[in-house]
């Protein structure tokens, strides 16, 4: 699909990869994708480059049982939209979590991850995905020597 | 300002939806254009401007050029004609254009279609085409579906208002029992909650009953300044004001996430604009895609406090006889959901019930005021119609 091509992936790399977001210098709002306008301040409006913490909450979520092919391996697969402590949501993946231990509310951090693999080429678009700070899963790998 | 004629529908009217294998794009819009025309008394000659809503011909049946095909294949030619595209909203739009054209005194007699045909490719497929319909590079790229991004609406609204499963599958019983009456629907089944609360999870908490379904079909209306209607029907549906509203593409710069403020601000500017209050509805035709849609659009529409049309559904204030009728067609759960068509065929339920015409045992009896309520997305595009038997 060509909304999937690697220049369209290309193109938002440093958001995808680092979180980065834009913030007015004027009223100090932050946004998520990158912005060129303040919708507020308008043409009185700065805009720079900011990039997130990568903490924050999850504001809502769902467990999606049936999604299209690209995304199969992830099924059922846990997608929220997560409140970064700076203020804008976005939307992405918990991952390294028990479905029962999901709540509006939970602490979460963003990870580097895997999104999907394109079915034709194999070719894999990275992104930032999140995970709980309170992390069992990851404690357990961190404490084995591998 | 230009001084607006009043605009009136003449005939409005839509295809049985479903899956129509033995049909394709034209044919539906061929079925719905010839009974619009028919039921219109009217000529096709007498067409002088024609709309289509069409979400994706493209990606479903890898057809483009949507105007042009319905003018040609209806024998149309050669009047101006355009397609419109506003996700699943396009109907509505459609309809919003051809409102337009009349009320602006550019044209008088006016053809307003929708048309979907979503069963040529594999349902997968079709969830990825509708996907087109959110933020691709932001909600889609991520993995979010169409199912999912309700379902996070769902679940902070179950956190802020205590909504429980059991009250969005009341929507869906409901929906499927006017479906069960009317002839033109996709799904003519009754269902239970038991049955709804037992189906297969796609987003949790949304199940399969709490989804409305991938369907074929097509709708037409006609329009006309009401004088001029009355020179062909004795029962001409006036449109007191439609109206339509834009919002953030995603979820992730809304407002308030349990709100569609497109929902709101359309539906406030309708209700300016033909004088009417809330009250004075008869019945609503909402954009229920999903039942925690319905639950949403009963509220931005201003029929009742946020939070609060859990218990109009709980009480059961939203069937014929209750205090304010939502779906008397089925809505898109159960009469079907073509998605280009689907605002048009909203407007078709309206004219049949402000006409008393509707199917036995759910025509909302003398009802005078109705209301279509049609979303693109997940509410970045609301229009808003308001309908009256005033000039009968």
């Amino acid at each position: 699909m060509s909304a999937t091509a690697p220049p369209a992936h290309w193109r938002r790399m440093r958001e995808r990869y680092r979180l980065l977001g834009s913030r007015c210098e004027t009223c100090g709002a932050t946004f998520f994708p990158t912005t060129k306008v303040c919708p507020k301040c308008r043409r009185k409006g700065k805009i720079a480059q900011v990039e997130f913490s990568g903490r924050g909450k999850v504001y809502s979520y769902t467990v999606i049982h049936s999604a299209p092919k690209m995304f199969e391996q992830f099924t059922p697969a846990v997608v929220a939209l997560v409140q970064l402590e700076e203020g804008p949501m976005v939307l992405s993946q918990i991952v390294d979590t028990d479905h029962k231990e999901l709540k509006v509310g939970m602490e979460v951090e963003a990870c580097f991850r895997k999104l999907f693999e394109q079915e034709q080429s194999g070719i894999i678009s990275y992104g930032f995905k999140f995970r709980p700070v309170n992390d069992h899963w990851g404690k357990y790998y961190d404490n084995k020597d591998i | 300002m230009l001084k607006k004629r009043e605009v009136a529908v003449i005939s409005a009217v839509t295809t049985k939806c479903g899956e129509h294998w033995d049909k394709g794009i034209k044919d539906l819009a061929w079925e719905a254009g010839v009974k619009a025309v028919e039921e219109a008394g009217i000529s096709g000659k007498d067409i002088e401007y024609l709309v289509v809503g069409n979400m994706s011909g493209g990606m479903f049946v890898g057809q483009e050029h949507i105007g042009a095909l319905v003018a040609d294949f209806l024998g149309l030619n050669p009047i101006p004609s355009l397609r419109v595209e506003a996700a699943c909203a396009s109907g509505g739009v459609a309809f919003y254009q051809g409102y337009l054209a009349v009320a602006s005194g550019l044209y008088d007699v006016v053809a307003v279609g929708g048309v979907e045909k979503m069963t040529d490719v594999e349902p997968e497929q079709a969830t990825s085409v509708l996907a087109g319909a959110m933020d691709f590079e932001w909600e889609a790229y991520f993995g979010a579906t169409f199912p999912a991004l309700y379902a996070l609406i769902a679940t902070r609204y179950m956190h802020e208002y205590r909504l429980k499963p059991e009250t969005l599958a009341k929507i869906a019983v409901k929906n499927h029992y006017y479906g069960s009456l009317n002839p033109l629907a996709h799904f003519r089944n009754k269902i239970t909650v038991e049955e709804a609360l037992t189906s297969p999870l796609v987003a949790d908490p949304l199940r399969k009953y709490d989804c409305s379904p991938i369907s074929d079909g097509a709708a037409v209306a006609i329009l006309a300044p009401l004088d001029i209607a009355k020179k062909y029907t004795d029962t001409p549906i006036v449109v007191e004001a439609s109206a339509i509203a834009s919002d953030t593409l995603s979820l992730l710069k809304r407002r308030d996430l349990c709100t569609l403020d497109a929902t709101v601000n359309a539906a406030n500017k309708a209700f300016q604009l033909a004088h009417i209050e809330r009250e004075d509805v008869d019945l609503i035709e909402v954009h229920d895609c999903f039942s925690i849609a319905e639950l949403l659009a009963i509220e931005d529409l201003g029929f009742c406090k946020k939070g609060e049309a859990q218990n109009l559904v709980e009480e059961g204030q939203t069937y014929i006889g209750g205090r304010i009728p939502v779906n008397t067609d089925g809505g898109l759960k159960a009469a079907g959901h073509p998605v280009g068509a689907t605002g048009v065929k909203q407007i078709a339920e309206l004219v049949k019930q402000l006409r008393g015409e509707a199917d036995k045992g759910r025509q909302v009896d003398g009802a005078e005021v109705g209301l279509a309520h049609n979303i693109g997305g997940t509410g970045a595009t609301a229009v808003v119609t308001i309908l009256s038997r005033r000039g009968a």
